[in-house]
């Protein structure tokens, strides 16, 4: 092949790079590794970590049981080592499964139109706030605190650099809920949308009627976002709201240390051209089939550019592809089942402990907890991981945890963590 | 292609027409035909103002996006609403009901500034 | 002429998954509860529960894996062949980074459990950035960045922070025309207006052009090196002096980066900071669209403003450091596509730093044979040496009607994936080639074979052409309608 290419040895291939630009050194890492070295070396490392523990974490990222079929159809090497399906001909697999999900996260959400995913649920809330300044031309977001901590640190991070004041509204002392006068004192005509998480950080569902009510009054549209996808399974859908973001963890995608994960984002109909990341549509080929495209693309950052109306080129196809896989193998008896095995999973935790909040809560909610770290370092003694304890994003909450119990969370060690909790 | 002599045409294949102070502006049969299908027409509504030589929309086909801009200042009288459900119509008649919006000038005299027909033929005869 | 690569056969049929649908199915089982029932209306309140799901589908397991796996084999993929798309990178995906990946200590870790019992994670965390900052010379990295353009992103707003705390965050960026669409509407996103650099005649940076566009007002370059027509920037150490004189910065975008691993490092060229995109240049799988990993790699003085957390190394433990006063914040929660970063190492340790190399040379080789072999059928605007992909012109054969995209289309009746069509923008009618290092010479014959028969095609018979695709089971589509008309979810009739 040198030969065919006019060279004498590889390195001429270089003469290109300048001398001054040239690595002067052989890289400094070692030489590669046979696959049972590799395997023998991310064993070690994964065995460093929580293994054999149970676990009380939420708070984003759930336990949720992994259906076998979920990774026999994502290992397929068709989904797996495809690109983009932008060649429409030879990429109709997975060009109908985004169909698939789109609609389903529809049917979800109540919305009208849902995006191909976006990277994961707090980088799915920035981009709600930019479609809501789009839609309605005004500047401020009011976001609830009672949303992802890390979810209000990624908005502030987009929002700042494109001059969007991001104003937070408060939570009910005594219900965990938003509070309602607090959003009342700070909706003004300048403000773009409300964002809100049900169920919350908390754990609580929120009254969404209630809050687009007052968010439509001014003008401003309604973003619902959720961390906890199994709650779609038996929550009334938001259709109050303009925007739904939210992140899809749950449906069958490993915790795996935060990601990835996928997100996803659906909105009224007459929103469809500022709704950001890809869209799949139906349309024909030449002998009348039904087939499916990437469709509106006109929006996207390779033809807009800098007019884009977002930079976002990924999407989670593959990560999008497991809830896919999962939303169909649960179905619409499995989702309600599911939801409803976690709320009574919960509902029995919250029982035996002291709920700080008194508003109906999903699959995890606060607990009051003196000495919250004390008590995870005893229970890690007993092989449980604890819940969250919130004095981290809330001061005023401290001496609480946030806990969560799935379909995967066993009773006896509800009952043993209860027990050290009371102790 | 016969270009309506009673319009003026710009540089970025727009075209205009002026009567009673009205300006009603689109895109020229040669705008649509590089776009290709047109797929979507991006308006703005009665009541908003257009600045000569500023954007005021946008055309779509499946891969392109181009701007239009405005031939003339002044506030928008009428959109076109064919072109919300009937997008194709501006490829088959670009210079007559395809039209984008109306307009009223305020600055009329600027409407002799712009190429008439023949200059426009020649412009796009040397551009292509 | 019968392609030789790929023949017909059977393929299955399918619906939509809602057709298939009949109420009572399932395909899952939980476990019984160990719990006391509660009453969802009763503990949430009527109007907080939902009625039944309309329309959700209701299938058996056996249903669900027919269905995939019927809908996988109407995909192109690596795994069945040369996947030649320019600035894309396709190449093979090893599996060893999938099977390390679902380890139960790393796929289960929860990014909020203790530190004490997440060293594995954080470990992994730690090695990929070493292994990283080796490969590019910078000085320090961040991993969160879920993909190559939030990576562009998070590269902005570190610029726009470090010139902030100068005194001025200034307004402009700079783009050269060959730029991927990802790098202005980056800019636009962290609040910089775009000015694009005209290339000169040879397709580079035209320094003289540079020199005059850059002033106090502009905060950086961002430019993609090897460049988009997959050729080095011989001056991108005059541009980067040019930059650095007025207070600027250089940006670059690491999607070429495979060209460069083991051969030559950005931070020895003068680039501030730049991503890198795991899912290209470390073999992480593309996935129809994703998941990637965006890491950002920074010179010194952009260090106190990388997101927070910062993975710092205390005694003998590792530990999340949130204490930056200035850091520019999360651009994504927790600590980024952990998952992504495991096969990235995974990768890194396969290979080693001398195979690593290796992998560089072979796929420069790759793209130089390819243009040695298809420069006699194909005009070849910039005719210099290449690095990692090759840019060709349809201009020969757009003179008998026939574009690249036509072309392309024909190539899936060959058994290859179309290469990237009219990208960069800067060559009229673009082809642009990147085998990687993954093809054999044997593979790569067989693309030739099928080039070379598709240009004399166009000269014969370009009707075939222009009506390609042919051996697919979909046809050509019509995005047209779906763009007039869009339907992006299914209704029932």
């Amino acid at each position: 092949m040198l030969a065919a290419c006019g060279l004498r040895s590889a390195n001429e291939l270089f003469d290109q790079v300048p001398a001054a630009a040239r690595i002067d050194h052989a890289l400094n890492i070692a030489p590669g590794l046979s696959e049972y070295e590799i395997a023998d070396t991310f064993r070690a490392l994964a065995a460093k970590n929580a293994v054999g523990y149970a676990s009380f974490l939420g708070a984003g990222v759930y336990s949720h049981y992994r259906p076998v079929v979920v990774d026999t159809i994502v290992s397929r090497g068709e989904f797996l080592t495809s690109y983009t399906p932008y060649q429409s001909e030879i990429s109709q697999g997975t060009l109908t499964t985004i169909f698939e999900f789109q609609t389903m996260i529809c049917q979800l959400t109540g919305m009208d139109v849902a995006n191909a995913s976006m990277y994961d649920g707090s980088t799915a809330v920035p981009e709600t706030a930019m479609m809501a300044v789009r839609v309605t031309k005004r500047h401020r977001i009011l976001v609830a605190r009672s949303v992802h901590p890390e979810y209000r640190d990624v908005l502030r991070t987009y929002a700042k650099n494109q001059g969007l004041p991001v104003d937070e509204f408060g939570y009910d002392d005594e219900s965990g809920k938003v509070d309602l006068g607090d959003l009342d004192a700070k909706l003004t005509r300048e403000t773009a949308c409300v964002i809100i998480q049900s169920p919350n950080f908390f754990g609580i569902v929120e009254d969404t009627n209630a809050i687009a009510e007052r968010a439509h009054a001014h003008g401003a549209l309604l973003v619902y976002t959720f961390a906890e996808a199994v709650s779609l399974g038996l929550l009334e859908p938001p259709r109050a709201a303009d925007i739904v973001a939210g992140e899809l963890q749950s449906y069958a995608i490993s915790p795996s240390y935060g990601g990835p994960f996928a997100g996803i984002m659906a909105a009224k109909e007459q929103f469809i051209r500022q709704l950001p990341g890809r869209l799949v549509g139906e349309t024909k080929d030449t002998n009348g089939n039904r087939a499916f495209c990437l469709t509106l693309a006109t929006r996207e950052q390779h033809i807009r550019r800098e007019k884009a109306t977002s930079n976002i080129c990924t999407n989670q196809a593959l990560i999008a592809l497991m809830a896919t896989v999962f939303m169909e193998l649960y179905g619409k008896q499995g989702l309600r089942e599911l939801a409803t095995q976690n709320l009574a999973k919960s509902r029995y935790l919250a029982s035996k402990l002291k709920p700080r909040f008194n508003g109906p809560s999903f699959n995890e909610f606060v607990a009051i907890a003196p000495g919250a770290d004390e008590i995870n370092r005893r229970l890690l003694e007993r092989k449980i991981i604890g819940g969250l304890p919130l004095a981290r994003f809330y001061p005023e909450l401290a001496g609480t945890m946030l806990l969560c119990a799935t379909e995967m969370t066993k009773r006896a060690d509800m009952d043993t963590l209860a027990e050290v909790f009371n102790s | 292609m016969n270009y309506p002599e009673k319009y003026r045409y710009t540089k970025e294949h727009e075209w205009v027409a002026l009567e009673d102070g009205i300006a009603t502006i689109g895109i020229t049969h040669h705008a649509q035909s590089e776009l290709g299908d047109i797929v979507y027409v991006d308006l703005p509504k009665p009541g908003a103002s257009v600045e000569k030589g500023k954007t005021f929309g946008s055309v779509e086909s499946v891969k392109a996006v181009s701007d239009i801009y405005a031939p003339v200042g002044g506030e928008v009288t009428e959109a076109n609403d064919l072109l919300a459900t009937k997008p194709e119509k501006l490829n088959e008649d670009p210079h007559g009901a395809a039209w984008l919006i109306r307009v009223r000038a305020s600055n009329p005299e600027e409407f002799p500034h712009l190429m008439d027909a023949a200059e426009y033929q020649t412009y796009v005869g040397a551009e292509s | 002429m019968i392609p030789s690569k790929v023949r017909r056969h059977l393929v299955q049929n399918e619906h939509l998954i809602f057709e298939q649908s009949s109420p009572g199915k399932k395909g899952y089982q939980l476990p019984a509860l160990d719990v006391p029932e509660v009453d969802s209306v009763a503990a949430l309140g009527a109007g907080n529960v939902r009625a039944a799901i309309e329309d959700f589908p209701e299938v058996s397991e056996v249903e669900v894996i027919r269905h995939f796996t019927r809908l996988s084999t109407w995909n192109y993929a690596i795994d069945l062949g040369m996947y030649p798309l320019g600035s894309c990178t396709m190449k093979y995906n090893p599996r060893i980074n999938e099977a390390v990946a679902r380890i139960e200590g790393l796929a289960w870790a929860h990014p909020y459990q203790p530190e004490s019992l997440s060293q594995g994670a954080m470990e992994v965390t730690e090695r990929l950035e070493q292994a990283l900052l080796e490969i590019t010379g910078l000085d320090a990295i961040t991993l969160q960045p879920a993909a190559g353009a939030h990576g562009e992103l998070t590269g902005i707003l570190l610029v726009r922070a470090f010139l902030e705390a100068q005194g001025s965050p200034r307004k402009r960026i700079l783009t050269p025309d060959s730029a991927h669409g990802t790098n202005p509407a980056t800019a636009g996103i962290a609040g910089y207006e775009v000015r694009n650099i005209r290339s000169n005649d040879q397709g580079m940076i035209d320094l003289e052009e540079l020199a005059r566009a850059v002033d106090s007002d502009v905060a950086a370059l961002m430019v993609t090196n090897p460049n988009t027509l997959g050729v080095f920037e011989e001056n991108i150490v005059k541009a980067a002096d040019i930059l650095h004189a007025k207070g600027a910065m250089v940006y670059m975008d690491g999607a070429n980066m495979n060209a460069l691993v083991g051969i030559a490092r950005p931070g020895d060229f003068g680039i501030d900071v730049m991503h890198l995109n795991l899912h290209k240049t470390f073999s992480t799988p593309h996935g129809g669209g994703g998941p990637g990993g965006g890491p950002v790699a920074v010179r010194k003085h952009l260090e106190p403003f990388l997101p927070v957390p910062r993975l710092r190394r205390l005694n003998d433990a590792l530990t999340w450091d949130y204490d930056r006063p200035q850091s520019i914040g999360k651009v994504k929660a927790f600590y980024g596509n952990f998952g992504v970063l495991v096969r990235a190492l995974a990768y890194i340790y396969a290979h080693g730093g001398p195979g690593l190399r290796n992998a560089t040379v072979d796929a420069v080789l790759n793209a130089n044979y390819l243009r040695h072999r298809l420069r006699p059928y194909f005009d070849l605007p910039y005719d210099r040496p290449n690095m990692h992909e090759v840019v060709f012109s349809d201009d020969r054969q757009a003179a008998k009607g026939v574009r690249t995209g036509d072309m392309a289309k024909r190539l899936i009746d060959y058994g290859f994936h179309p290469y990237t069509v009219s990208f960069p923008l800067i060559v009229h009618g673009a082809l642009m080639i990147e085998p990687t290092e993954t093809e054999s010479k044997r593979e790569l014959d067989q693309f030739v074979e099928a080039m070379i028969a598709i240009a004399s095609e166009v000269d014969d018979e370009p009707q075939t052409v222009l009506t390609a695709p042919h051996m697919t089971r979909t046809t050509k589509v019509d995005e047209v309608t779906a763009a007039r008309k869009p339907i992006v979810r299914w209704r029932p009739a």
